[in-house]
């Protein structure tokens, strides 16, 4: 952490004395061609970076970010093009210059770091064989260039490089592939980085890793940074300035914590407001917050004491407590091993979920949170009664799941509901919204044609959809809507528990406040239990009542919210924890 | 791999079996007695007819017959045609011809397709690439013996430029129009699927990577593009080379190509099951064998492919 801490304070000073400045965006334009016509992703989009400086973009997707640093040195897609403005680089008008002199650029002056480590090697040729190319078409690789790829990558921190390099890209975990991408993105020493979401793909911890790496680097080698990402958290805790970009404009650029204590545009003030790794505790409902003012009144104690107090001290003075407290759904020793088929019909075991126990209390939040392949979905699943467990016994409301069978089951399955990560995924793209919350109601013969159709309004209106989005298809919505309406479907049996997996993931910071916001009221409402399964510790402060921390398929920690958070115990709990972008920020 | 390849060996035993027993069957329960069309409809003295169904166990029930046959087979005796030869001697003089057939339309469409294919992929939307897909359309649109009647008249007939049919040795040169004929088919799905594919893998993320590591575009395309884009190609040539090596019978009829595809087609019309089964056999044994060819190429190019 030190590494990005002495970066910043290094960079500034020693940088910014040398007034040219390294790259300048000036009013610039980009337009696409579709068939509908022209349309302008970015307008008026102005930036400044000086040499040694690093610079983010912050933006939701498809506020242009992407575009406008794809533009500096000449990737957009084959339908886009700068349509006004000026790109300068060192001095030099880049703007349309000629494919021959772009070439010469990239690479050796201006390198990138692509998004998703997983798309952006080429499968088909070797690592070194892809570190190589790049040092040779920009002159670099002399003639011991096997020495200079093992060195290239062995500084962006692969271990193992020479060994390594012979290895194809599956070979490779995501955090290696973005640290070859890495190693491929400044092989040439260039001036400037762009760095494009560098790590929203990966992990918590492997992108803490990654990015200190990154900042180290980029500080030894005093390469300006121009860093993309949607994380307002991230952005402050690594860039000097930031740039805010709002729908292909930029609304706000400036100083980083100065933007984040003091934001003007209401976009900004919003984005702030909203980033999860920024917020410090859990959600309220409204209700909840009215109850705690009095409940702080009657105690004469601040209602943050009392909001954060132990369940039994606030029952008394909260309403709707009533039922809260009895455990509902109760795992127990679960295990579950599956078989990897191994070469020559051989198979060893793997366990993927390794006793695992925990237990849910009616009306609250139990998160089980854990980087991927800790076993935190495969729990989700088994609890769905989707997966049977190899051991172990999952009890909902005092009753073994695994025995469940024909119309048990069936009405367990009404009662346990699940949303799932993509949105995009989860949602038959050939049923309209109308037919896709029907659809449960149907299975489970509740109501007539008549009324079905008002339980599907009254549940549109519940997640905040107008009653006409009815007709429409899954493709006609954004994000954040499609998670409304996988929502809906959840809530149209009034189960008792909805699990979540990843269920706002996939959606961008200003959609996922709100969508955790809709579930915290719909949780105080109705009285839901639920068991949300995430990567994202920041999330799990705001929704979860319990945490239960997994890693390689066992339990490490589990606790209440607030003292895994403020009183983490073990080792990886911590790592997690300090792996928060922007979590050490003081705003 | 070594494993993989023995067992889709081991694979091809029941696939053999199953194929040799279902066209015995099909050929035994075709319709019209083969003795019968042999003596062209002419009453034939009974004594003679029963000689020769005795030779070829035509007097035997179905099972009998399709035994015989198998262990006729293992002794590597095909049988014999009805004029008296042996099958082993007929089918080795056809499958040379097929196979040059073969070869050089899969070399015509591999080296048109792919070209064609990928410079139609790097200028979507401009005048080559309409030109190129307009006619390929019309190639897959129009029936082989329409095509085949059409060349045949305009460059054999009319320009004179190669022999109408082919002469009893088929040497290579007086294959080359059969052979476009045949392959032209093949070649319009080949310059579809380069072109689709080129353009797909155009807008990939590590080409646009490759792009920014400051390569020429030049090796952007012959590095990062190709080898990728032909991955789905290779796998469609293998494949066709098992079709093609079965013999085409309309083009082998039009162009009256002494090769496989006349023999079964001659075959199948007078009824000699000997004949039918085995070239069907063998066309069996060579489609399951250009896949797994195909099978190893594809983990030969693209190294995320494992076979255990």
């Amino acid at each position: 952490m030190s590494n990005y801490e002495t970066g910043m304070i290094g960079n500034n000073p020693a940088k910014q004395s040398d007034d040219t400045p390294l790259l300048v965006l000036k009013d610039l334009a980009i337009t696409f061609e579709t068939s509908t016509g022209p349309v302008e992703a970015v307008r008026k989009a102005d930036l400044t970076i000086m040499p040694g400086e690093t610079v983010a973009i912050v933006g939701e997707s498809g506020s242009g970010k992407s575009t406008t640093a794809l533009a500096a040195i000449g990737l957009l897609p084959s339908n886009g093009r700068v349509s006004a403005g000026q790109v300068i680089f060192d001095g030099e008008d880049i703007t349309h210059a000629s494919e021959k002199r772009i070439v010469e650029l990239r690479g050796s002056s201006i390198g990138m770091v692509p998004q998703d480590p997983m798309s952006n090697l080429n499968p088909v040729w070797k690592i070194g064989f892809q570190v190589k190319e790049t040092l040779k078409a920009n002159g670099l690789a002399g003639s011991n260039h096997k020495e200079r790829v093992t060195e290239v990558l062995t500084e962006a921190g692969l271990p193992d490089a020479a060994a390594r390099a012979k290895q194809y890209p599956h070979e490779f975990s995501g955090g290696m592939r973005q640290r070859a991408l890495i190693a491929i993105g400044l092989a040439c020493r260039p001036r400037l980085l762009i760095a494009d979401e560098p790590t929203s793909a990966l992990d918590v911890t492997v992108q803490r890793q990654i990015l200190d790496h990154l900042d180290s680097m980029t500080t030894e080698l005093g390469t300006a940074v121009l860093l993309i990402t949607h994380d307002l958290g991230l952005a402050a805790e690594r860039a000097e300035k930031l740039v805010v970009m709002y729908k292909g404009r930029v609304v706000e650029s400036g100083p980083a914590l100065e933007i984040l204590r003091n934001p003007r545009h209401p976009y900004t003030q919003r984005l702030v407001n909203s980033a999860p790794s920024l917020a410090s505790r859990r959600l309220q409902s409204q209700k909840a917050k009215d109850a705690l003012a009095a409940a702080a009144e009657n105690l004469g104690a601040p209602a943050e004491t009392a909001r954060h107090a132990p369940s039994s001290l606030a029952k008394p003075v909260l309403p709707k407590d009533s039922g809260k407290g009895d455990t509902f759904l109760e795992i127990k020793n679960l295990t579950k091993v599956f078989k990897l088929r191994g070469a020559l019909g051989k198979s060893s075991d793997f366990k993927a979920v390794d006793n695992v126990s925990l237990s849910v209390k009616r009306g609250t939040t139990m998160a089980i949170v854990g980087e991927s392949g800790s076993g935190k979905s495969t729990v989700a699943q088994m609890a769905l009664s989707l997966l049977a467990p190899t051991e172990g016994s999952i009890l909902f409301d005092g009753v073994e799941v695994n025995t469940l069978k024909g119309k048990d089951l069936f009405n367990f399955r009404r009662r346990v509901q699940p949303i799932f990560q993509d949105p995009y995924g989860s949602l038959d793209p050939m049923f309209n919204i109308y037919r896709t919350i029907e659809e449960p109601l149907k299975i489970h013969k509740i109501g007539n044609a008549k009324s079905r159709e008002k339980k599907v309004r009254e549940l549109l209106d519940q997640v905040s959809m107008p009653s006409s989005s009815m007709s429409r298809y899954p493709n006609e919505l954004s994000g954040g809507q499609r998670q409304r309406i996988a929502i809906a479907r959840a809530l149209a049996l009034n189960p008792d528990v909805i699990i979540c997996d990843e269920a706002v993931s996939a959606l961008d910071v200003l959609v996922q406040a709100q969508v955790l916001n809709l579930l915290n009221e719909l949780q105080e409402e109705l009285g839901l239990t639920y068991l949300f399964i995430t990567h994202d510790l920041a999330v799990v402060r705001q929704i979860a009542d319990h945490v239960t921390v997994m890693q390689t398929g066992k339990v490490v920690e589990a606790s209440s919210t607030d003292e895994v958070f403020n009183n983490p115990k073990q080792r990886y709990t911590q790592d997690l924890l300090n792996a928060i972008p922007g979590a050490t920020l003081l705003v | 791999m070594l494993m993989f390849t023995l067992r889709r060996f081991l694979q091809l035993i029941p696939v053999f079996f199953g194929a040799t027993l279902l066209v015995y069957f099909l050929v035994f329960a075709t319709p019209g007695d083969p003795i019968a069309a042999l003596s062209g409809g002419k009453p034939m003295a009974p004594a003679v007819e029963e000689a020769l169904r005795a030779q070829y166990n035509l007097d035997q029930p179905f099972w009998i017959q399709y035994g015989l046959y198998l262990k006729n087979l293992v002794t590597l005796n095909l049988g014999q045609t009805f004029s008296g030869q042996e099958v082993a001697a007929v089918i080795g003089r056809a499958y040379p011809v097929t196979a040059r057939l073969a070869i050089m339309a899969l070399a015509f469409e591999a080296i048109f397709g792919v070209l064609f294919g990928v410079i139609a992929g790097l200028r979507k939307g401009k005048l080559f690439d309409g030109t190129v897909l307009v006619g390929s359309l019309i190639v897959i649109a129009v029936p082989t013996f329409v095509l085949g009647f059409v060349l045949q008249l305009v460059v054999g007939v009319q320009l004179g430029w190669a022999r109408p049919t082919v002469s009893g040795t088929a040497p290579w040169d007086e294959l080359v129009l059969p052979a476009l004929v045949l392959g032209l088919v093949s070649l319009a799905y080949v310059i579809r699927l380069t072109r689709a594919s080129i353009s797909e893998n155009m807008s990939a993320d590590y080409v646009r990577t490759a792009t920014a590591k400051g390569l020429s575009r030049r090796r952007v395309v012959m590095v990062h593009i190709l080898r990728n884009s032909l991955i789905p190609v290779v796998t469609f040539l293998g494949a066709d080379l098992g079709a093609l090596m079965g013999g085409a019978i309309v083009t082998e009829g039009i162009f009256n190509v002494p090769g496989v595809g006349n023999l079964l087609y001659q075959a199948i019309l007078k009824g000699e099951s000997a004949t039918v089964v085995a070239v069907v056999g063998i066309l069996v044994i060579v489609f399951v064998v250009a896949n797994l060819v195909v099978d190893l190429l594809y983990a030969l190019l693209d190294p995320r492919i494992r076979y255990v």
